[in-house]
């Protein structure tokens, strides 16, 4: 019988959101290169100025939205490979929920880092 | 009638040689993933500084004399972490043009040239990883 080779469940859900995510983040990774490398420079960043494009409802959104699906994208990535090499049982619960709760401070930390920048008093 | 093909495992790095295209494409897919997720936790880590920064006085903020900006300015003042910066660009890009392959992939589109557009992924990265280089180092010196 031909083997499964993915580490996604069956017409899973997750299999869907990694490509959804994937497809967002290919157009989001290259507009945030292009902007903080290409149209502003790294040596001439300064806290007002990240602010100022932070103020903006639509780029903080975009931010935030961008940190929540880098962050799904990431770790449920990690999880796959992990789960390929063969990671099963306790150990397997284990790092998923591992996994879940560094993903739970990145985003609490990522918005707010993100809130300090917009003025928004909520960090 | 589905056929079964053994290729044994492909976590068994020593069989490298034995390795195609797609499994190349598969094993750096992995490797710039796990750069990726590391560095975001990196990335937040060092602008979580503008929390602190913040507080600061207006006067403070305007001379970027605030934790942030000295932050992210001495970092950007090393050659080494601009180097690092060219690295992860390539990684990234790698990754995003691979990425894009196999969503096409995903969707049928052009599954028999897959070797030939994994080829076309590392060319393109190295041809926007070299034509960035200028940009990521202005100012380094």
């Amino acid at each position: 019988m031909a083997q499964r080779y993915s580490s996604f469940d069956k017409g899973g859900r997750m299999w869907l959101l990694q490509r959804i995510t994937a497809a967002f983040l290919l157009v989001v990774l290259a507009f945030h290169f292009f902007l903080l490398h290409f149209v502003h420079h790294a040596d001439e960043v300064s806290f007002l100025m990240s602010a100022g494009r932070m103020e903006t409802m639509s780029y903080y959104s975009l931010m935030v939205l961008f940190l929540l699906t880098a962050t799904f994208h990431g770790v449920n990535g990690v999880y796959n490979a992990l789960v390929n090499q063969g990671l099963t049982g306790t150990k397997r619960t284990v790092i998923k929920w591992t996994l879940v709760a560094a993903s739970v401070v990145l985003i609490v930390q990522g918005i707010r880092t993100a809130n300090a920048w917009a003025g928004i008093p909520l960090y | 009638m589905s056929q079964s093909y053994n290729r044994g495992l492909i976590e068994d790095f020593s069989r490298w040689r034995e390795f195609e295209a797609g499994m190349w494409a598969w094993i750096f897919h992995k490797f710039t993933g796990w750069v990726l997720i590391g560095y975001l936790f990196t990335h937040i880590a060092v602008l979580s500084t503008a929390i602190p920064a913040s507080g600061a006085e207006t006067a403070v903020l305007q001379a970027g004399n605030d934790v942030y900006t000295q932050t992210i300015v001495s970092l950007e003042g090393l050659l080494l972490v601009r180097v690092l910066e060219v690295g992860l660009l390539s990684v990234a890009v790698f990754h995003m043009l691979n990425g894009a392959r196999l969503l096409l992939v995903d969707l049928g589109v052009g599954l028999e040239s897959q070797d030939k557009s994994f080829y076309a992924s590392l060319i393109l990265t190295g041809a926007i990883t070299v034509a960035s280089v200028p940009t990521f180092i202005a100012g380094a010196f």
